[in-house]
């Protein structure tokens, strides 16, 4: 207990006197992961849109891939990463290995089906009878997805709350992709690991803490405007 | 006289069965054309396509003499006004659901002054600020009601526009409409099988049956058939669809 005490009145005192070190990796793990979400946004929300409404041959396989990849091990994405950016791996020549450019493509990767996933179930919540009451309103192709777009538009935030928070919490990825070099690729998650691996639970604890802190004060920002109109 | 809307030999196949085939079913200017039939006759389908929110797999939908194709497809419908059986709102104020369509056409700067005056017309002003999913069912249609008619289309085509109005509210609501439609002199495609909207409000009635117009004529004619005049007996209308009745 005395070990948990210890922990927050470090992070308080780190949070306080804005020690250089953890602004920086805070802001790095800012920057990365939120990149990485924003990616993930842009490919997943279209891609599910698609996957709500589209018809074609396989297309259960593809939602099969997009709900396993929700529960995609960061790992196993980190190792994929790296051997594609390695430096005789195929994108090698990018010279993007241990960059946080690494870790945000390892990161997108990681929260692309989460987005994806959740943009389709939030779009096949719809009527399916919308679909036609927007096209009879004389919608464009353009406005009908803009429409549809806002009718999902709560279930989007918990897909970006989703996305988020499955990429600010993981470490394998960013390990192997970035490497946890100080001052360059080190985020919170793997700043932590590092902590713990040389003994240092209250630096740890400390680190973690803010860690929680900045998810928190994050989802709870978008959990304000998701539930300002909640129906139940 | 051109008709404003005309289906020319349109059939629909869905999964390799056909289950719309009609020769011909003209609107004309100004006529409330009512089209019934049992469930499964095929009545939403048509709306659906004379509405061209859909092509048929053969024939075509005119639109003024001129063929419906994907390419106009959109400019027809944007003379044209749908209201669903459910209320089918937006999850937005009651104000903004029922200018979206003047929007969506561009005209936003007299969007909110029409969408006002035709919420106030059915009854649901003092609800433009309101957010349309908290609506109850009837009021929810009367917005939908009002979202069809602040387009001022040409053709407002409704399917069973009043099933989900609870019946001490229905008879009201016709009334209202019918008062509106007259005075507006909208031309209207009304797809029911409720014989007593008929009556309220249809010129002429298309009795559907198995995909096939198979009698037109004023609603009196068609209540008065040997043959169809059960679909105007609402303990036989809803079942006739069953077979039971020996039509076939």
């Amino acid at each position: 207990m005395d070990l948990v005490v210890q922990g927050l009145v470090k992070a308080f005192r780190l949070l306080l006197s804005g020690d250089p070190e953890v602004l920086e990796i805070t802001l790095l793990t800012l920057r990365v992961s939120g990149l990485a979400t924003l990616i993930s946004l842009f490919l997943g929300v279209p891609l599910g849109l698609y996957l709500a409404v589209a018809r074609f041959r396989g297309r259960e396989l593809v939602v099969g891939a997009v709900n396993t990849g929700m529960g995609l091990p960061p790992t196993v994405v980190g190792l994929w990463v790296s051997i594609l950016l390695w430096r005789n791996g195929p994108l090698g020549m990018l010279g993007l290995m241990y960059t946080p450019t690494a870790i945000v493509i390892a990161q997108a990767v990681i929260a692309l089906p989460v987005v994806t996933g959740l943009t389709m179930a939030a779009v096949q919540q719809l009527s399916p009878k919308l679909r036609l009451q927007v096209l009879a309103l004389g919608a464009s192709p353009l406005q009908f997805w803009w429409i549809i777009l806002r009718e999902v538009r709560f279930g989007i935030l918990a897909a970006v709350m989703a996305g988020l928070g499955s990429v600010i919490s993981e470490v394998g990825a960013s390990m192997a992709v970035g490497g946890n070099v100080r001052g360059y690729t080190r985020v919170l998650t793997t700043a932590i690991v590092l902590e713990v691996s040389k003994g240092n639970f209250d630096m740890a604890l400390a680190l973690g803490f803010v860690l929680m802190v900045l998810t928190y004060s994050i989802t709870y920002a978008l959990t304000i405007v998701q539930q300002r109109r909640r129906r139940w | 006289m051109t008709a404003v809307l005309e289906a020319r030999d349109i059939v629909i196949k869905k999964g390799g069965r056909r289950i719309l085939s009609v020769d011909h079913l003209a609107v004309e200017p100004g006529e409330v054309l009512a089209i019934i039939g049992p469930n499964g006759a095929g009545k939403s389908t048509l709306l659906t396509v004379l509405a061209c929110l859909d092509l048929p797999t053969s024939g075509a939908v005119f639109f003024h003499g001129r063929r419906v194709t994907r390419a106009n497809a959109l400019a027809v419908r944007r003379r044209l006004a749908v209201v669903f059986q459910e209320p089918l709102l937006l999850d937005t104020t009651v104000l903004e659901n029922a200018a979206i369509g003047l929007k969506l056409r561009g005209r936003r700067r007299e969007a909110e002054a029409k969408a006002r005056a035709w919420l106030a017309r059915f009854g649901v002003g003092h609800l433009a600020a309101q957010q349309a999913l908290t609506l109850s069912g009837g009021e929810a249609q009367r917005v939908s009601l009002a979202r069809a008619f602040a387009l001022e289309p040409e053709v407002l085509l409704l399917d069973e526009p009043f099933a989900s109005v609870d019946v001490i509210a229905r008879a009201g609501l016709i009334q209202e409409f019918k008062s509106i439609l007259s005075s507006t002199g909208t031309t209207a495609v009304l797809v029911t099988h409720d014989f007593r909207e008929v009556s309220a409000l249809a010129t002429r009635v298309a009795v559907l049956f198995d995909g096939t117009v198979q009698a037109e004529g004023p609603p009196e004619a068609i209540a008065a058939h040997p043959r169809w005049g059960a679909l105007a007996d609402p303990r036989t209308a809803s079942g006739a669809g069953s077979g039971g009745c020996g039509w076939h």
